[in-house]
């Protein structure tokens, strides 16, 4: 009996051991659990530095086949990590605000970040579904975290409820697959799918797989959860759930499409294109009814969802590429968007409202800037990075023969820039109401505004993260 | 002779019944719990019968992986539904509308 290969699997034992350990200290802090931040962090960069120093140059299998570790696992473990560090940035001073500044945000955070990391590497329907759990189990609990108040109580509720058909469905699915191909392995069920194409069985469980697939990524129809539960939750969990776990969504979305269904690419690339249009189309118009700012950045993800589903429409390596580039672009857009409403948010005011930004320009003529830069990248304005990620994805579709899919992503853009327009006019040409003022730590000011200056950096310069994408998803996915 | 089909209309039947209890009910949260228990049920009653059907001890092990995240997703489920209670003095799905739009 040999050892398994404990190599690649470092960064997760770590954070689930730092976790662990933060959940024992919390214990024992003062009421400013400063430490807890500070280890919180410490985990996060001790995760990256194992994940460089255990680099995977090419697709190695460990654990009986259930891990996989790739270029691909290790730039979204990468990404991840510096996202759940931004939204802990972010949401620090928020929740000390709130007197919600205890160890079970960070904890949970941790538990949910590890939960991403297992999805990411998952090569086995158990990994796959124990990654998905651990994560959506983290977030029901963060949204519920503020327990003395009543909507959020209700959208945790209704989280949890949807999010629990969507892992029953997913199951029934991989359980219809394991009864038609006989393994839990991704690698012998995309032989065998392959191998069937025409299988009646197979068809209905990737019906199954898709439903639970576009319930958890909010693709409409299944997108009824995400406004109530953007709007519901503390912003710095809406934070959370707004970033990090789109990478999550991302992984769920290569494993089980790209890698293990890619032989019935026919037909859930049809579906896809559905969910994706409908996406779109939901997304951008209901955007423009809404007067919750956080109402409204949830439906804008569901546009922006819509455009990480038409890469995979594309179901290319070119396709696969746009979608990671869009996914990587937008969950900085969304750090940032959300950063700025908890940066004007003060004890006892939430500045969620679209009203809450008029006038920003005439106290804080540099904030309403970044803000202008993140509206205008999300609207995908260039030079912003916004651009060229939904380019990436507009040429994959149209190189796969979809020109009727790019013409309508285009039009339902523009009506999408309305809205984002509309912040920007409400910020630049409305009076202020009342005197506000941004009363935030140094730190989250120096750090959001380079999370928007970031959208200038980048869309200058595309070309290096463009790259990245195609280096880490290789022509041979496909 | 009882053979797989029966194993899996029976469990068919079981997640149907499950879905149909969480969208008709318009009572009360803890039938949802209920619901949601039934339905990670019949996926376990599947991967049984494929598993003993296949020979395979896959299925199996998966099985037990699904207990334990089902108890602990009752646990979560519970824990929320008691928050719920507190804010508002009541369980039932209808009032569940603060939020529209």
């Amino acid at each position: 009996m040999n050892m398994p290969d404990f190599t690649h699997i470092w960064p997760e034992i770590f954070v689930a051991s730092m976790a662990c350990l933060v959940l024992i200290v919390d214990l024992y802090t003062d009421k400013r659990r400063e430490i807890v931040y500070w280890l919180s962090m410490l985990t996060l960069v001790g995760a990256a530095l194992i994940t460089l120093s255990v680099p995977a140059p090419v697709r190695t299998l460990s654990m009986s086949n259930t891990f996989v570790a790739e270029p691909l696992t290790d730039v979204l473990k990468m990404v991840a990590y510096a996202v759940v560090a931004l939204v802990f940035l972010y949401s620090r001073d928020y929740l000390r605000v709130r007197e919600l500044l205890k160890g079970e945000y960070f904890v949970l955070g941790l538990f949910g970040l590890l939960g991403i990391m297992v999805m990411i590497s998952a090569h086995n329907f158990i990994t796959l579904y124990l990654g998905l759990e651990l994560l959506s189990l983290s977030l029901y609990a963060m949204v519920a975290f503020d327990r003395e108040s009543s909507i959020s109580a209700e959208s945790a509720m209704k989280y949890f409820v949807l999010g629990a058909i969507a892992s029953g469905t997913l199951l029934y699915g991989m359980s219809l697959v394991y009864g038609a191909t006989g393994s839990l392995d991704l690698a012998v069920v995309a032989n065998s799918v392959s191998a069937n194409p025409e299988s009646m069985s197979l068809m209905i469980a990737l019906a199954f797989l898709l439903v639970g697939i576009a319930f958890k990524l909010g693709a409409v129809p299944f997108h009824m959860w995400l406004p109530d539960v953007y709007h519901g939750a503390p912003t710095s969990t809406t934070l959370y759930i707004g970033t990090a776990s789109k990478i999550a969504a991302f992984a769920l979305v290569i494993r089980l499409l790209a890698e293990g269904f890619i032989g019935l690419e026919t037909a859930w690339r049809d579906m896809l294109m559905v969910m994706a249009v409908l996406s779109l189309a939901i997304g951008n118009i209901v955007a423009i009814a809404q007067t919750n700012l956080k109402r409204m950045l949830a439906y804008s993800t569901i546009s922006h969802i819509g455009f990480i589903l038409l890469g995979f429409v594309a179901a290319d390596t070119q396709g696969f590429q746009a979608a990671l580039f869009y996914t990587i672009v937008y969950v900085l857009m969304a750090a940032g968007a959300f950063g700025m409403i908890i940066l004007l948010s003060r004890a006892g005011f939430e500045a969620d409202e679209l009203s809450d930004f008029k006038g920003l320009n005439q106290y804080s003529p540099w904030f309403a800037l970044i803000m202008l830069l993140l509206m205008f990248s999300m609207a995908g304005v260039p030079p912003l990075i916004g651009f060229y990620a939904k380019l990436a994805v507009i040429s994959a579709v149209i190189n796969a023969g979809y020109i009727w899919l790019a013409i309508a992503a285009v039009v339902f853009s523009v009506i999408g820039a309305f809205y984002y327009l509309r912040v920007i006019k409400l910020m630049y040409f409305d009076a202020p109401e009342g005197t506000p003022s941004i009363d935030a730590a140094l730190g989250m000011r120096v750090v959001l505004s380079a999370n928007g200056l970031a959208m200038i950096a980048l869309g200058v310069f595309p070309g290096a993260l463009l790259a990245l994408c195609g280096l880490v998803i290789p022509v041979g996915l496909r | 002779m009882i053979g797989l089909s029966h194993y899996l209309i029976l469990s068919a039947i079981l997640f149907s019944l499950a879905v149909a209890g969480i969208f008709l009910n318009r009572k009360n949260v803890i039938i949802l719990l209920m619901c949601i228990e039934l339905m990670l049920l019949a996926v376990n009653f599947n991967f049984v019968a494929y598993s003993r059907f296949l020979n395979d001890i896959d299925g199996q092990v998966f099985v037990f992986f699904i207990l334990t995240v089902a108890a602990a997703e009752a646990a979560i489920g519970l824990a929320i539904l008691v928050v719920l209670f507190r804010n508002r003095r009541s369980i039932d799905v209808d009032e569940l509308d603060m939020m529209k739009g």
